[in-house]
């Protein structure tokens, strides 16, 4: 047996956290510490990945990590962030200098989307040199599958089941990163852990943006879609190919270097490849729901200008 | 060499020579005067300190929280409904032994809405883990902003610390004050030397989650880091009387100050400023000949349970007048006496008189009322109280309730 292909010396996001297989936030978390390098501070609210990685007294973090709540990541990193310009400017021995660290917020949908906005917001508006990072499964998964605003039209969650009168989710998927950009961020992308090349290209190049940046990366969740640990990178991909989750940046407001789709595959192929969508094909009406999601794709298409 | 200022001022003066890196500000009324004192402070270059804008008393509790844990030197300051909206950050700052220093210009909590002041939003934050000390005057205002920092940055506490001072009345009255500067101040008041911090050449963990088999003894650390306080309070007052001829308890190890108490029958508890008032009602009756006498616990957590046993116990009576009540039960700090005395043996009897909520006037009358009616009781037991009478509303506006509950 070659016992090197079980060294993880220079990992800074370590095997033996508790996250489930096929984790897209565990594989988010491994690219994001690749990317960003150890001068890093990352700052990450309560979620799935912080209970997974951090149970006292151990960590899975190989870089400065801090988590307070869950609704102030954002302003937590900004706390830091001036901090250090503080340490900077006064020339306090002892503290890298500001322009080495970066400082990094790693946080879920609910955290971002729904509970921390007002930090994020905060956060952006202000200025802070953070890059936001939000790693999109698209409900509270840690605290069991309930809807957050990033959930999409027919999910079935365990506070948007599917059932006589429903088809599960009923409004649409918050747009965060158009309110991302909004606030003049200079630099806004959507990713997937189905391109990690892409992912981790974007990140260093937002790392490279001066001020507040957001980046939300697509990260299925086999325990919440109800699909199998070894379809994860399948699904994101799919989601992509299908035009549901757009692959884009927004540099300065405007859109730039739209990953195109040639070909686009109907969205069927994507829902019933997972369980929270399987309603959709069983219940009378369903077809009428997933031709309303084809529309949603559809629009995407001609609005992001996916195709090929 | 004295001036006159506002308790705003002072506040603002005394977190200058405190020298912080980090000042997140949102306006409260009537907190807003000390974060705009402070701007134009940044804004005239006299302060050097980072100024971050935030978008609430949320967010500000938690930039401080972000620059603390990253070795900074924080400020902020709020009261009321700010306060309550700083709660789940400021809880969370204890249990990370995090030191943040807070101003807090006493205001009561909605609802009704009232920006006036009293103790109610402090009261609420009581079991947070965060140190409280009240001021009687401005310049004992100014002057618990640089012990907050002392003991709140010693490495053996780390735990936020509120500097409480009653929201207009002293917030907004000018009194002769003895400035202190950043010169003088460093002589007391060293540099922050963090033990951890968020440092990327020695990555650290902050803020994992404990399971049950870690989590009461983390707890455990931050109530014996409480009462270890004490200690650090006792250290710094006798400091700074030594360095700016100024005491504040010394015989009780900063935890609290008497007023004519050493031989008086009658004892009057209270907090922050109403004291002043009590003192003049108190000269009236020592004039008398009547044994009246005032204790005021200038720290309410860790609460000076000791102190409070030493100073109240040849009490024959005691009104414990505060601008809190727990609703349901009684006031706060009464109920604490309460607990400290009797399980200390004692049989005094003891009044709880709740006054000035929301910046209602306290009266020399109201005070003689309280004095009358503790007098009474003088030679009683705590049992003579009729059940349910322990606690009286002074003065309460009977023809504003409905016939049934007057």
């Amino acid at each position: 047996m070659n016992k090197d292909k079980f060294k993880h010396g220079e990992e800074l996001f370590c095997p033996g956290h508790r996250a489930c297989p096929g984790c897209g936030a565990a594989l988010t978390s491994k690219l994001v510490t690749e990317a960003t390098g150890p001068k890093t501070i990352l700052s990450m609210p309560t979620g799935c990945m912080e209970v997974t990685t951090t149970p006292y007294p151990e960590s899975a973090w190989g870089i400065s990590w801090i988590h307070n709540i869950f609704e102030n990541s954002a302003a937590v990193a900004g706390g830091i962030e001036t901090a250090y310009k503080s340490f900077s400017k006064r020339g306090k021995e002892g503290y890298m200098d500001y322009e080495d660290v970066n400082f990094v917020v790693l946080a879920g949908d609910g955290a971002t989307f729904d509970i921390g906005i007002r930090s994020l917001s905060g956060m952006m508006e202000r200025g802070h040199d953070v890059l936001y990072i939000c790693y999109d499964n698209e409900a509270y998964m840690n605290t069991g599958i309930q809807r957050s605003s990033s959930t999409p039209i027919g999910a079935a969650t365990t506070t948007s089941p599917a059932g006589k009168e429903s088809f599960g989710e009923n409004i649409h998927k918050k747009d965060m990163p158009s309110i991302a950009a909004a606030h003049g961020l200079r630099y806004v992308a959507t990713a997937s852990v189905a391109y990690p090349e892409d992912f981790k290209k974007k990140i260093n190049k937002a790392l490279e943006t001066e001020g507040p940046k957001y980046i939300q990366v697509f990260a299925p969740c086999p325990r919440g879609w109800k699909h199998e640990s070894k379809n994860t990178i399948d699904i994101a991909r799919l989601a992509v190919e299908t035009g549901l989750y757009p692959i884009f940046e927004l540099e300065d407001g405007q859109l730039t270097n739209v990953r195109k789709i040639k070909d686009r595959k109907p969205v069927e192929e994507y829902l019933k490849a997972q369980g929270r969508f399987k309603h959709l094909f069983k219940k009378d009406g369903g077809g009428e729901v997933v031709e309303n999601i084809q529309k949603i794709a559809d629009m995407n298409a001609e609005r992001i200008g996916i195709d090929k | 060499m004295a001036k006159m200022m506002t308790g705003y001022d002072a506040v603002a003066e005394a977190v200058k020579a405190c020298d912080p890196d980090v000042i997140p500000a949102y306006p409260i009324t009537p907190q807003t005067d000390i974060v705009e004192r402070i701007s134009e402070m940044v804004a005239d270059g006299e302060l050097t300190s980072e100024y971050v804008r935030v978008d609430s008393e949320f967010n500000a509790a938690s930039t401080a929280l972000g620059a603390s844990a990253a070795g900074a030197r924080t400020f902020t300051a709020t009261c009321s409904q700010g306060l309550k909206l700083m709660s789940e950050p400021l809880f969370s700052a204890s249990g990370m032994r995090l030191p943040l220093v807070l101003a807090i210009a006493n205001r009561s909590l909605s609802a009704p809405l009232s920006i006036w002041g009293d103790h109610t939003d402090t009261f609420a934050e009581r079991d947070g883990g965060m140190i409280q000390f009240y001021a009687e005057d401005v310049q004992e205002a100014m002057d618990n902003i640089a012990m907050a920092y002392r003991v709140a940055e010693d490495e053996e506490i780390s735990l936020p610390a509120l500097s409480c001072l009653d929201g207009f009345i002293l917030t907004h009255v000018q009194e002769k004050v003895e400035p202190f500067s950043r010169k003088e101040i460093r002589e007391f008041l060293p540099e922050r030397s963090p033990v951890h911090t968020l440092d990327p050449s020695d990555p650290k963990t902050m803020g994992a989650y404990a399971r049950p088999e870690h989590w009461t003894e983390t707890r455990y650390e931050v109530h014996q880091a409480q009462l270890k306080a004490k200690d650090k309070i006792a250290e710094a007052v006798e400091e700074f009387a030594n360095i700016f001829d100024r005491e504040y308890g010394l015989g009780y190890n900063g935890l609290l100050e008497t007023y004519r108490a050493e031989d008086a029958d009658v004892l009057l508890v209270a907090l922050g400023s109403v004291c002043g008032t009590m003192k003049y009602i108190v000269d009236e009756y020592r004039q008398r000949g009547e044994k009246i006498g005032i204790v005021r616990p200038r720290v309410y957590r860790p609460f000076p349970t000791e102190e409070l046993c030493e100073v109240l116990e040849d009490a024959e009576a005691i009104a414990v007048v505060e601008k809190d009540i727990s609703l349901g039960y009684q006031g706060g700090l009464a109920i604490d006496i309460k607990s400290a005395l009797y399980s200390n043996g004692s049989r005094i009897p003891i009044l709880n008189f709740i006054v000035g909520l929301a910046g209602r006037d306290v009266k020399k009358d109201n005070i003689k009322n309280i004095v009358e009616q503790t007098k009474e009781l003088r030679g009683k037991l705590p049992e003579d109280i009729e059940f349910g009478k322990e606690e009286r509303w002074e003065p309460l506006r009977t023809e504003l309730l409905e016939d049934d509950k007057k």
